[in-house]
This record gives C-alpha cells, structure tokens and sequence, in this order.
C-alpha cells in the first residue's frame, strides 16, 4: 500500500497482542463459518443437508450459462455506481453547509443524522407508504402532476425507487463521517487562506477537499462494498428485483437463493463469485486511488 | 463563519433544508401515521399532517394495551435488551478496532497487510449467506439465547478498524517521533495521544455502531430462542402481520418511533464530542 | 454444626423430592410466523391447551417471516437443536418432505401416541394437501385459506351493476370491469398472490392440472404444465382486460390487498383470510363471492386449493415430546377449537365437525360471506385438484411472478410468458430432483 508511517514502533509481540481479539472473533464467528460456504458452493445439497453431492464447478458453470445471471452485472454496476456517486456527492454537499457555523447547525445535523436510526424493517414499510402506485404519499403527488409512476410495472422507475432508497440510507451516514472529518480540520488553515484573498469555493477545493481525502476514500471504499452486499434488503421490500429481473442485483439474489429458495449451492457459488469482484475492485483503489489521498 | 457572506448563508440554510426536507420526510412520515387511526392510514392517499390519537397510540404502544400489537411481550424488556446489545457492540467494536489499526498502522511485522485484508473481508460475506455455520457454531458453544451470542460474533469491525487507519494515517510522525524520544512506550504514546486525539472519530462510530447493534434484527431472530432475549426491532417487525390479518399500522409506527428515541439521543449526546473534539485540536 | 445442617439440607432435599411430581413438564417447543393479531391467536391457542392439562407445556416462539422461520428451523436441525414444532408455509412442502430423516409425518406421530385420530374427518380438499398418496397425512394444517372474490357492492350501483349479483364467470366479470371503468373506476378489476389465484387455484377449480403426476404428488420427477390451452386463454383474457385498463396489476404477492378496502379497485380476488381486514378498514358494502369460472370446462368448479401453513413434526426429539405434540395436535383439532379459530381467523376450519359445528352456531348467517370459503372446499377432490407439491416451488412462483409481468407491461404475449415460465420452472424441477436424490 501507499500510505505508510515513517515512524513505527519495534517489537515483536505486541501488534500480535493487539491484533489477537479481532483475530480471534473474526477467525472463529467468520472465516470458520465462510469457508464452510466456500465448501459448500462445490456441493449440492438439500436444505436440511441430509443428501449433500460434490459437483465441483458445476453450480458456477450454471449460473455463468443463466443469460439472466449475467444481465444482473450490469444492473449492478448501474446500482453501485449511482448509490457510491450521488451518495457521496450529496452528503458531502450538506456536510459541507452543516459545518459552517450557522444558527440552528444542531437541529440540522441531528435531523440529517437520525434517519439512519431507521431499522431496515420499517424503513421498507415506509417506502411503500411513499411510493405505492396506488397508496403512496409520493407516488399520488407524482401522479397529480402528470407522472405516472408505476414502479411495478416499468423497469426504469424501479431502478430509479431502489438507487434512492438505497442512497437515502447512505446520506445520513456519510455524512457523519463527513462531519468528523471536516470539524477535524483546524480553523486556523481556512482563515489564513480567507485573509489571503481565496473565495470559499476556492477554499474549499484547495484546501478543504485535499484534507478530507482520507476520509473521501474511506466511504468511497465503504460505500461502495455497502452498494455490493447491503443492499438486498432495500431490494427486497420495494421491488423483489422486478418487474421481471430488472432491478435484481448480483447480491440479491444471493440472498433470494440462500434465504428464501434454500439453494445453498447456488447461492454460495454467487458469494465466492461476488466477493472476488468486490476484493478487486478494492485492490484497485487502494492501488490507485489512494494514491490521490493526502496524509 | 470566517467572513460574513449573506447570499452564501442563505444558500446554505436554503440547501439544508431541502437537505431535511428530504432526508428527514420518511421519518416525518412515521410520526405522522403514528398520530392516526389504523384505517385512516390504509386509505389511499395517506394524510400527510398528523392526527390527533397521539395520546391515544403511545399510550398503547407502550403498554401494549390494545389488541392487534401481536404479542404481550414488554416493549421494557425489548429495549433493555436492545439497549446493552447497542452499548456492549458500539463500545466493543471501537476498543477492539483502535488496538488493531493501531497494530497494523504504527507497526512492522509480518502478515501485517494479511491481517488488515482479512479483517476487511468480512465485509463481503453477508450474514446471511453463511447463516447455517455460523449458527452451528454459536450453538456449538452454548451461547444462545446469551447477550455474549448476541454481541460477541457482531464485534469484529472492519469498518471501524479501516475509519482509524485512515484517522492515524493522517496523525504527524512528529508525535510518534516525540513520544519515541520522550521514552514513552507505543502503549502509553496510544493512550496520551492517540486515543485523545481520535475523539471525533470514535464519536462519529460510537453513534453508527450503536445504532447497527439497536437495529439488529436476523441475528437476535436466529440465536434467540426465548423471546425475552428479543431486542426491540423484533417486537416492531412482529406487530406487522404477514399475510391477510390486518395491521395496527398507527401502533407499529408508535412502536418505531419509540424506538428510536435511544438512537437519537445518542446522536444529540454525541454531537457535543464533536465540538469537544474540535476545541481540543484547535491548538 | 457442619455435619448437623448437611443432615439438615440433605432431609429437606429428600422431602422435597417426596413432594415434587414424579416427572417434570415436558416442554414442547413450537416455532411459528404469526405476527400481528394472528400472533395473539396462536398465544391464546398455547394458553388454551397449557390451561387444560398438566403434562405437557407448549411454549410458543415466534421466529420472523415465514422464509425466516423455515431457515430457524434448518439452522436449528443443522446445529442438533431443532424444535418439536415447526411451521412452514405451503409452497416449502416439498423442501420438508424431501428431507430425508428431518421429519416425523403427523399420521406416525398420532398413530404412535395411542390416541383418537380419524384422517378422514378431515376435510379433503385442506388436508389433502399436507397427505402423502398412500394416505398418510404429513403435517397438520394450521392455517389454511383459499382464493376467493371480493367486490364493491357501492362502485357497482354506481356503475349500473345489481350489487346483489357477483360475477360467477369470467365473462361476466370482464363485462362487469368494462361497466366500471366507463363510470370512470379506474382500477376494476386487480388480483393478489397471482400465481395462486389466477394459475394454481384455477387450474384445480377448473379440474385442469397444473403439474404432471397429480400435481406433483406422484413424485420429484413431475413437470409443469400450467401453459395448457385452458391456462393460456385465461391469461390471454386478463391480458386483453389489461390492455383496456380493466385490470390493473398492483405487484407481487399480497400487495394488492390494500387496494380492495380501500375503495381503489373494486374487484379483488385474494386470499379468504383478508376478510377481516376488509370488514374493518372497508367504508363502503362489499359482497364476497366463490373464484370466478368458465362454464364452458366440463367439471368446473370443482374446487380451489389451499394456502397457508401447516406444523410439521421434527424427528430426532425424546419419545415423551411426541406424545406432547399428539396430545396437542389432538386439542388444535377438537371441533370447539377450530371453530372458535375459524370464526376468529377467517382460516378454514380443518376437519367436517368444526364446520358443522360452526354452521350450527348459526354464524354464517350472522356474517355473510364467511362461508364461502368453506363452501368451495367441502367438496370430495380429485387427484388434480388435491393440492401441489412441487420442489422449488418458491422460486417457481417467482418466476410466475417475472414472466407475467412481461405480459402486463406489454413485453410478451400470454403464450410466450407461460411458455417460459414452464421452462425455467422445469428447470428448477430437475434441480430439486437433482439435490434430493433418494
């Protein structure tokens, strides 16, 4: 990786003390547990794993013959950029306003913050109180002014119900990030450059942005995994992937097949499948986005 | 702010608004429909100004008085436990991630990146993918239907242990360097100055955290057998019927504000360390 | 003093064991998806039956969603923990009974306690479908409705319609949709649980299969076969109404429900357990009729299937736990139980007595359109229309699900959607046979 400390500490057991809690929950609740799913996206079982087969890569080969299977790459790219781009662009916007010490900069941040205490259960009810084509709140306002919206039906408006839902979790948790990192950076820089005559667009572009890059990259990377495996759920009460496959992302139906089809091989071969892409897309941009971020 | 800048200032209050305005409308909504009759909310389409059953809801929200709530189960209990599962994860998940990052940050060992992409993998395996193992394995150890089965297997934080990286990264070597030629140990110099200095880091994660364990749903649902181990979450989910029954909406969405009450309280709580934090650093 | 009070606890122990019973409680776990008001249903049922004897204590847990509760129970069997009772909805029948060894058919387990079980007192149609060929029942049905029709009494005066007389067949019930639309309704005619309403249970109303080898009864090797010519002309008609605006697709499974009660769409047809919510929240007169049919097929109507749940008992738990669950199972199914569940539920009451009994009680006179239900499934069933076992089954209704909405949004024709449909389907057919070899 790029970023390293010049000064460093010697001693040969204590990163090990330090690193051996995490190791130890992460080695007996998470890696023993995957590597059994690892195991099992080789087999076909039933769901009680009473008859359980070796198959070798045949669930792979499968899902690689499903024309559907691989329309769901695109799908998902769509998704995850549009969730990582907007998502971040939006909070950093309102971060950036909330941070400027204004009145009411509390009620504000605590308003822009207390949504993502939502729990994903209710957030999905809420979402088809809105958005229903028949009873929703928003989706009545829309058709009132010429736009029939009818996410049921039309593809598009799905995709478009499931990247805003999706985003809207995200902004409340960007931007608390955000604010950490922008009531991190000392006032004194800012005031310097405003005495020097710098604008605060200026400002914030030369000296704001480059300050917060460590964070920028943090929810780049974050947002971006959260877009690949958290979204099932969101997936799951707006649209059920539909109408037809059109808004069915790789990892939902990963979630359809492991949870609710009980395909425990299917859906393990999609995890390993997933998880490769997503540790590459993260290689890549520790290699080459970190690179940009300033220390 | 640094200069006065009127147009600048109304484009901001202007931006946060709408910022609010749509952020917040979801939550809006539920306190809306918490305010109604059940059958007021299931006519298309729903009032968008509240009611007047406030009273009526949260009193039967709360002792669960009404018909239709699904369970007699105390909302009380519910929270309690919700509420040590929150406080034991968010504070477990922030100790455990500051000592790894600051291992894999201020060290050199081997497998030192081994241990930090290990750590981030189990970001990309959701839960429920490998849900019969891991099951298997709590069972194996006896701990369900246990606040340490409910917390211990959330504990691990990729998130955290990535955000401090990022936090130490930016720290100056100088500190380290003065820490080395004062004689303080690694231990003391991460917790002199280390620690103090991540204070808005850790704010910032203690309310995500806390609200990730407050919200937990599957995993309590799985490894709890008794339902007076049932953290909150689930009271709420179980008062929504599947299927034809028809549900008390006004009281589910009672519930769901009640319980969110704790969450933001911490985030209010929390937004005096930011300032706190921001005043310390202001040297 | 040390050795005095040892005497002294060691005889207090000693009488305590005098005094104790003989043999503790056995406790009898169920795990259950009921939530909301059914959940208080299955509390007070537990209540009930803890109340009347002393033997046994059933503890009741409720476990999420019904994919959610059905995943408990695999983790659980997985892990050696697996409760006594286990509720599991329809379509998962197929996973339960291919479970080699995970589960104890309910005949076995009544057969075994030494008390009174009558299959045949059980409503075929209900029962039928949790019942292996040779007649052994599976599981007991817990709570089981079946597809049936609602309408707007009020949006038909003001279309013109007499409010007394539901649509009976399709035909009049596209003419009834045209009616309303042209006095200006603008959702006539919508549907819930799609696949069961307009493809399972029609199939098995109409006496038309929907699957080979009864269904799927005979065996993991039957196939689909709902793109029969019946099956296409029915979506073909719905497809027509739906180009005219007469039928408007409101989503997957029960998402259409609130539509009905809620005055948007005037006809409905939708699982009988929604009556309750209709009654509640509906402010208009609403009348409840059987599935709609077409005259013209030689044995229609014949009668529909059920949906819902049913308990399944899980092996691998102490002998005295099945007798607890016998014992149960035989309360749940006493008729003054399933009555009052009936009546208080809107589910199907499970064995011939209860409806008896309930008609008795002159109820269905008090509450018109309670029985209607009952009536389309008190008749003697025929192997097509018992019931369907399919493997997979989840996914195949999700597939339904994909390919039909490519008809309603205009993307394919009728044919073309079913025609796809039995294919993919099949094809998780052969993927279930594959991975449940026996």
């Amino acid at each position: 990786m790029a970023a390293e400390k010049r000064v460093v500490f010697r001693s040969p057991w204590l990163p090990l003390a330090l690193l051996a809690p995490q190791a130890a929950v992460i080695g007996v609740f998470f890696f023993w547990p995957a590597a059994q799913t690892v195991m099992q996206s080789f087999q076909q079982q039933d769901a009680f794993g009473t008859s359980t087969s070796w198959v070798g890569v045949e669930n792979f080969v499968h899902l690689f013959q499903d024309r559907s299977y691989i329309e769901s790459f695109k799908t998902t790219a769509i998704f995850s950029v549009s969730v990582a781009v907007f998502g971040i662009a939006i909070s950093l916007l309102l971060a950036y306003f909330a941070d400027r010490a204004i009145r009411g900069a509390l009620v504000y941040k605590t308003l822009l913050i207390w949504p993502y205490a939502v729990a994903p259960a209710v957030a999905g009810v809420l979402w088809l109180f809105m958005f229903a084509p028949s009873i929703g709140v928003v989706a009545y306002a829309l058709r009132k002014s010429g736009i029939d919206w009818n996410h049921l039906l039309n593809g598009d408006q799905a995709m478009l119900l499931i990247i805003m839902a999706a985003i809207w979790k995200q902004i409340s948790y960007n931007f608390l990030f955000f604010l950490a990192g922008l009531s991190s950076i000392p006032k004194s820089l800012i005031e310097a450059a405003a005495i020097d005559g710098a604008k605060p667009w200026r400002r914030f572009w030369t000296i704001v942005f480059p300050l917060l890059s460590p964070t920028t990259f943090f929810l780049l990377v974050i947002n971006i995994v959260y877009a690949f495996f958290d979204t099932f759920g969101i997936v799951d009460a707006a649209t059920e992937g539909g109408p037809g496959k059109d808004t069915a992302i790789l990892v939902y139906k990963v979630y359809y097949d492991g949870f609710k089809a009980l395909d425990l091989g299917g859906s393990a071969a999609q995890s390993v499948i997933i998880m490769s892409i997503v540790v590459v897309l993260t290689v890549l941009q520790f290699k080459f986005v970190e690179k940009k971020v300033n220390y | 702010m640094v200069e006065r800048r009127p147009l600048l200032t109304f484009l901001t209050h202007t931006v946060l608004l709408i910022g609010v305005a749509i952020v917040a409308f979801p939550v809006y909504l539920t306190f809306v429909a918490s305010t109604h009759t059940a059958q007021d909310i299931v006519q298309a389409p729903m009032p968008i100004v509240p009611g007047d059953q406030f009273v009526h809801n949260y009193v039967a929200a709360l002792t669960g008085s009404e018909k239709g709530a699904g369970s007699g189960a105390p909302v009380g209990r519910m929270m309690w436990v919700s509420l040590v599962s929150a406080l034991v994860i968010a504070i477990g998940k922030i100790a455990i991630s500051l000592l790894s990052a600051f291992a894999i940050v201020y060290f050199r060992f081997p497998f030192r990146m081994f241990f930090f992409w290990a750590i981030f993998i189990t970001l990309m395996l959701p839960v429920e993918v490998r849900i019969f193992p891991t099951y298997k394995v709590i069972s194996d150890l006896h701990m369900l239907n246990t606040y340490a089965g409910l917390t211990i297997p959330l504990i691990a934080s990729a998130t955290a242990t990535f955000l401090f990286r990022q936090f130490f990264l930016t720290v100056p070597d100088e500190l380290a360097e003065a820490a080395r030629v004062d004689g303080a140990g690694p231990m003391r110099f991460f917790k002199d100055v280390l620690v103090p200095l991540s204070a808005t880091s850790i704010a910032a994660l203690f309310v995500i955290q806390f609200i990730y364990g407050w919200n937990q749903y599957l995993w309590p649902l799985l490894v709890t057998t008794e339902e007076s181990m049932y953290p909150v979450v689930i009271g709420i989910k179980r008062m929504i019927a599947g299927g034809d029954a028809q549900n008390a909406w006004n009281l589910v969405m009672a519930t769901a504000i009640l319980a969110m009450l704790p969450p933001a309280l911490v985030v209010v709580l929390m937004q005096k360390w930011f300032v706190k934090g921001l005043v310390d650093t202001e040297k | 003093m040390q050795s005095k009070s040892l005497i002294a606890s060691l005889s207090l122990a000693a009488i305590a064991s005098f005094t104790t019973p003989a043999h503790a409680q056995v406790e009898i776990q169920w795990w259950h998806a009921m939530s909301g008001p059914l959940g208080e249903w299955v509390n007070d049922l537990v209540k009930g039956y803890n109340d009347s004897q002393k033997d046994y204590k059933v503890v009741a847990t409720y476990k999420g969603t019904y994919p959610e509760t059905l995943t408990a129970g695999i983790a659980a069997f997985r892990a050696g923990n697996q409760p006594d009772i286990l509720q599991v909805f329809e379509v998962g029948t197929a996973t339960m009974m291919a479970s080699k060894g995970a589960i104890v058919p309910v005949g076995k387990v009544m057969k075994d306690s030494g008390l009174k079980f009558d299959p045949s007192g059980y409503v075929s149609a209900v029962a039928g479908y949790y019942t292996a060929p040779n007649g052994q029942m599976l599981s007991m049905p817990f709570n089981s409705s079946t597809t049936i029709f609602y309408y707007n009494k009020d949006a038909f005066k003001a279309a013109g319609l007499d409010p007394e007389k539901a649509p009976k067949t399709w035909a009049e019930v596209a003419l009834a949709a045209a009616k309303l639309k042209a006095s200006g309704h603008a959702c006539p005619f919508t549907t819930s649980w799609i696949s069961w309403t307009q493809l399972e249970s029609f199939s098995a109303w109409h006496n038309v299969e929907f699957a080979t080898k009864g269904n799927g009864m005979g065996g993991n090797d039957a196939r689909l076969t709902f793109n029969g010519p019946l099956q296409v002309r029915h979506i073909q008609d719905l497809e027509n109404m739906a180009k005219q605006g007469l039928f408007v697709y409101k989503g997957r499974e029960n998402k259409a429900d609130t539509t009905f009660p809620s005055g948007e769409c005037a006809m409905l047809t939708g699982s009988a357990g929604l009556l309750g919510n209709v009654k509640k929240n509906a402010k208009f007169n609403y009348g409840v009729a059987p599935l709609p049919y077409y005259e013209d097929v030689a044995g229609a109507p014949q009668n529909t299937v059920i949906g819902g749940a049913s308990l399944w008992v899980m092996s691998g738990k102490p002998a005295d736990h099945y007798k607890g669950v016998a014992s149960f199972f035989n309360y749940l199914s006493s008729p003054e139980v399933q009555s009052e569940s009936h009546k208080r539920t809107g589910y199907l009451p499970i064995t011939t007595a209860a409806f008896k009994l309930t008609e008795q009680s002159g109820f269905y006179k008090q509450n018109p359109g309670a029985d209607v239900a009952v009536n389309q499934m008190i008749r003697k069933t025929t192997d097509k229309s018992r019931g369907i076992r399919l493997g997979n089954f989840l996914q195949i209704r999700t597939i339904i699900d994909e390919e039909l909405e490519q008809v309603w949004a205009g993307k394919a024709t009728a044919k073309q959607a079913l025609d796809k449909a039995v294919a993919r389907g099949n094809e998780q057919l052969e993927k279930f046979q594959a991975a449940n070899k026996s």
